[in-house]
């Protein structure tokens, strides 16, 4: 992943130097991911397709996620955040690296016990147009699971969509309606009783809120919360707004141009960032404080994201960071545990 | 749609427990209900039922009506007027004193049957192979492109000559060539549109919940591409029955003096300064079984359709 270099960083006293403790096993993780890479090729030619490059979307990340815990993923669009999600429910074949659920590794497991496995980790999608299929009823939608696992059947099946229905705030009558006849709100609230049906530990909400009114998201979001009390689930939560994440995440990893830059506690993140391109997007944020507004101080990144495809060299931000030095186009940053639970990859971490 | 944001009216407590307690529904019944109720299209099914039978009965309506056999000539009595007296020249007689109107009969036999069979042949073949390769791309995609990329490139009147010279013409064996040669088209349309589906979001989302590549194909790529199939069923099964006629020049397919409505249209157009009414009867039966089957097509389509309510 990164490139092994004798240059020392900069002295930190809490500097450790091993990568592996972002991803090191407490024995309360749900979910490790280690130098997990997603590539995708890009080929040329009509028979003899030769490979000419990769759009790297992910590009070497760790993390875990704590059993129920919440992680929010933020970053820019095309930062690789929703293929994150495909790669670790192995939606998509990862190029290399581990995932490992619950102490299995997902990446080599064979495709019918990771069809079994898929019980006990689904996914709410984005656009809660696109999700649900026009042509099934809703009660065909949330009982598909059930009928896939072989969890239920016949009447016992009706009872179970209808009591998914209520759980999800739904009246149960709705089941042999189909998905055009229902709000962007209640259509995901649809897409969150499918992915219930199989009660699942591990919950990858990608974007949930992102095509919902301002006025549903705080529902959907209520529901999500409500949802992981009562069935202790555990989330990772993709999204761009930052004060949604604020809210509903316990730990936060802040992503840019298919690697993570930092992560940590939520709290530690918001107010101390260490990296340079997490105070940028902090900084964007508005405050709901007249007079602290007003001296809020906004980063302001010049230039674009750059292409995925041919990545800066060293440290990916270093195209756009007022920080930068000469080592920054050269050396790779690691990840490193700058403070207690709190990882950043910066040469020159800190305010 | 526009009626996305529209709200539901929630009915009452009674009401509710009486919904809850209806069986679950499902595309297909829905689909059942509408066309009940679509009498255009149950019009279409009843005009293709009545040639259907028509044909099937031709035995007995040419004995017991018109007492008349299809081969049977009648060389005093050519180019006949449709008259009533005697019965069998309804529709008139041909160039040697045929009776147009048994010949019609029979003719619905051939056309009918190699016109859905072997229709029911390519859309088998074309949906399966179309769908299974979208759906899988990569290899057997690479497979099925060059195949049916071959299999286009060769002109399809040598492979048929060569299909005339290996076996003996007849109905069946039309049947099967047409089934077997003109399935690509449809493929081809199948391969792109599951190419479309198969990465929209309920199907990645079907994936999720664990469902294997077999219900993903019927349960959500099919259903989402059927109203298509079914409108191409009908240009099919309109393509083949005038097919067939080309094909009986060749010498392959319908010989003579077997009727089919296809060879009874070319043999009439030779005749049409004479006797015009010989191209007008298998025409209007061709053209009223095509326009049933678009109807049929485009009813169906409407009725798989959940966003068009049934009008009450």
């Amino acid at each position: 992943m990164s490139v092994t270099t004798n240059i020392t960083p900069p002295k930190d006293e809490f500097i450790q130097r091993t990568r592996s403790t972002a991803t090191a096993d407490s024995g309360k993780n749900l979910l490790t991911v280690q130098a997990l890479k997603m590539h995708f090729p890009l080929t040329q030619g009509i028979i003899f397709q030769r490979q000419v490059g990769a759009v790297r979307a992910v590009d070497g990340i760790d993390f875990y996620v704590e059993r129920g815990e919440t992680l929010g993923l933020v970053g820019e669009s095309g930062c690789g955040k929703s293929t994150t999600g495909r790669a670790i429910l192995q939606l998509y074949k990862p190029t290399s690296g581990s995932v490992k659920f619950d102490g299995t590794e997902l990446t080599t497991l064979p495709g019918e016990k990771m069809r079994r496995m898929r019980r006990r980790m689904q996914m709410i999608f984005q656009d809660p147009y696109a999700s649900l299929n026009p042509r099934m009823t809703v009660g065909n939608i949330i009982g598909e699971p059930l009928e896939v696992h072989n969890l239920a059947k016949g009447r016992a099946k009706t009872e179970r969509v209808q009591e998914l229905l209520k759980i999800v705030g739904l009246n149960p009558y709705f089941t042999n309606r189909y998905p055009h006849e229902f709000s962007g709100g209640q259509r995901q609230r649809i897409g969150v009783a499918r992915a219930l049906a199989v009660e699942p530990d591990f919950i990858v909400a990608d974007e949930p809120i992102s095509a919902l009114d301002v006025s549903i998201q705080a529902q959907v979001i209520n529901l999500l919360e409500e949802l992981q009390d009562r069935f202790k689930l555990t989330y990772l939560f993709i999204a761009h707004d930052l004060s949604v994440v604020r809210h509903i995440s316990d730990r936060v990893a802040v992503m840019y141009l298919g690697k993570i830059v930092e992560l940590a506690d939520r709290i530690d993140l918001y107010e101390h960032p260490l990296h340079p391109y997490s105070q940028a997007l902090l900084s964007a944020v508005p405050i709901p404080d007249p007079q602290v507004e007003q001296k809020r101080k906004r980063i302001i990144l010049t230039g674009d994201v750059p292409s995925p495809v041919n990545p800066p060299s060293g440290c990916r931000f270093h195209t756009r960071c007022w920080k930068a030095q000469a080592i920054c186009s050269e050396v790779d940053p690691e990840f490193i545990e700058h403070a207690p639970r709190h990882w950043a990859a910066c040469h020159f971490p800190g305010a | 749609m526009a009626t996305s944001t529209a709200t539901i009216r929630v009915p009452t407590a009674a009401e509710q427990a009486a919904i809850l307690l209806r069986p679950p529904r499902s595309l297909w019944s829905n689909a059942w209900y509408k066309l009940r109720h679509d009498r255009l299209t149950m019009l279409a099914f009843g005009v293709l039922i009545l040639f259907a039978l028509l044909s099937a009965g031709a035995d007995l309506f040419s004995q017991n009506i018109f007492h008349y056999t299809f081969e049977k000539q009648d060389l005093l009595n050519t180019y006949q007027k449709p008259t009533l007296d005697p019965p069998a020249f309804l529709l008139g007689s041909d160039e040697i004193g045929r009776s147009q109107v048994v010949r019609l009969l029979y003719g619905g036999r051939v056309s009918l049957m190699v016109g859905f069979v072997a229709a029911l042949v390519n859309l088998t073949v074309g949906v399966a192979v179309g769908v299974t390769a979208g759906y899988m791309r990569g290899r057997v995609d690479d497979l099925f492109t060059w195949f049916v990329t071959t299999l286009n490139s060769i002109p399809t009147i040598f492979l048929l000559l060569i299909f005339a010279a290996i076996w003996e013409p007849g109905p069946g064996q039309l049947t099967v060539v047409i089934g077997l040669l003109f399935w690509t088209g449809i493929s081809l349309f199948c391969r792109g549109q599951t190419f479309a589906l198969r990465e929209r979001e309920f199907v990645i989302a079907a994936k999720t919940i664990g469902a294997r590549d077999a219900r993903i194909m019927f349960r959500h790529i099919l259903p989402n591409i059927l109203p298509l199939i079914f409108v191409l069923a009908a240009i099919d099964i309109g393509a083949i029955i005038l097919t067939e006629s080309a094909l009986s020049y060749l010498g392959l397919g319908i010989l003579p003096p077997t009727p089919s409505w296809g060879n009874l249209l070319t043999n009439a157009t030779t005749y049409f300064v004479r006797a015009w009414w010989l191209v007008v009867s298998p025409g209007v039966m061709i053209f009223l079984t095509v326009l049933c089957l678009y109807l049929i097509g485009d009813g169906l389509r409407d009725a798989l359709d959940p966003r068009l309510k049934a009008e009450s």
